[in-house]
């Protein structure tokens, strides 16, 4: 069961690192905002299956606290970014009027 | 005041679960303050919010949530296609404006929430009784134009009413 | 009976990771930021249903399961609002989605 629980642990490593380089990468303020949105709540999975890896089961509470410090932390920063950005400036992708 | 009652109870219940210290005066204390705190901040934010009617909201949610739990999966399974096998279920983005049922705040803002919920739609903005939607398949639009969540939510806010 | 639950709590254990991973990927698969939206979602909400029933199996009644309940809760009641607020600022300032072309019209005249 150990194994299991190991190797999720480290599968839910590799998302957030994912979402990392989605974070570096991402053309644009509202692409990293998303990536560093999915990192958190990641975050929020991997302590809590670090916790019950190591017999910690503590870690949940810090778990509890950082989904809501998650949410509230993108909320803060959309509002900052939606104030700073001017309408017509270009955001991402400037030329997306293509058909898909 | 009804709501104020209704407010401590939840709030101490949530602390002693989430405490897991039941015999310890000194936490207890700091349990009863912290509570209070919480009780000011929210007679501050919302004084005439009718939380005792919301209360009766609550005997209707557990089916709701099932049947919310099938939608989340069927459209998960929906998005999961089009990451695994782009070339056979190509996308389809596509905005909408629908109407919606609702008449109270709290109607209205678990519609949206349902719809953000169930992965490849999302409300994009809420504006007197219409929700404007972005949905990754015009199929998962089309679906929720024929109104079944709007019809459950509907039913479920008809406790409240 | 343990292993039975062991068993079923492993499934949904790598399931969820499955789930996390394909939203990932499809974070860079699909074209631009709203479709990305969606796959984000995934992993939001299936996701972290899976992992979290994973572990409440494995913790059985106690005070852990409510602890972890109530994670699964603020996750399902924050990342929709989180997500309404991502792509209602992202909309108002300008930034334009990839459409179907028969659909552009209802998005111009809406």
């Amino acid at each position: 069961m150990n194994l299991v629980l190991f190797a999720a642990t480290v599968a839910v490593l590799v998302i957030m690192a994912l979402a990392l380089v989605r974070a570096f990468v991402g053309p644009g303020v509202y692409d990293r905002i998303l990536a560093v949105n999915m990192f958190g709540t990641k975050t929020v999975l991997f302590i809590a299956l670090y916790g019950f890896l190591t017999d910690r089961p503590e870690f949940l509470d810090i778990a509890l606290v950082y989904t809501l410090i998650n949410f509230i932390g993108v909320i803060a920063v959309l509002n900052f970014v939606k104030d700073t950005i001017e309408k017509d400036q270009p955001t991402a992708e400037p030329s997306t009027e293509e058909e898909l | 005041m009804l709501y104020l009652v209704f407010l401590t109870f939840g709030l101490a219940t949530f602390w002693l679960l989430m405490s897991g210290f039941w015999d310890n005066p000194l936490l207890l204390s700091f349990g009863v303050i912290s509570v209070l705190l919480c009780l000011f901040f929210a007679w501050k934010i919302e004084k005439k919010y009718p939380f005792h009617k919301a209360i009766s909201l609550l005997p209707g949610l557990p089916l709701f949530w099932m049947w919310l739990f099938k939608e989340v999966v069927v459209a998960n399974i929906d998005v999961l296609k089009r990451i695994w096998l782009p070339e056979e279920f190509p996308l389809s983005p596509t905005i909408r404006t629908l109407p919606m049922s609702q008449k109270t705040r709290l109607g209205k803002t678990t519609y949206a929430n349902a719809i953000t919920l169930t992965p490849g739609t999302i409300s994009m903005d809420v504006k007197g009784n219409e929700v404007t939607v972005y949905g990754l398949l015009k199929e998962s639009v089309d679906d929720l134009e024929k109104g079944e969540m709007d019809k459950r939510v509907s039913k479920l806010e008809k406790r409240i009413l | 009976m343990e292993i039975l639950i062991n068993f079923i709590s492993a499934i949904l254990l790598v399931l969820g990771v499955f789930l996390g991973i394909s939203g990932a990927i499809g974070l860079f698969r699909f074209p631009d930021f709203y479709t990305r939206m969606h796959a984000a979602g995934v992993t939001d909400t299936l996701c972290t249903a899976c992992i979290i029933g994973g572990l409440v199996l494995q913790a059985g009644f106690t005070l852990i399961t409510v602890k972890l309940i109530f994670i699964l809760l603020f996750t399902w009641y924050s990342s929709p609002a989180a997500g309404h607020a991502l792509i209602k600022a992202a909309h108002k300032t300008g930034l334009r989605p990839l459409l179907r072309k028969d659909s552009e019209q209802e998005e111009k005249s809406s």
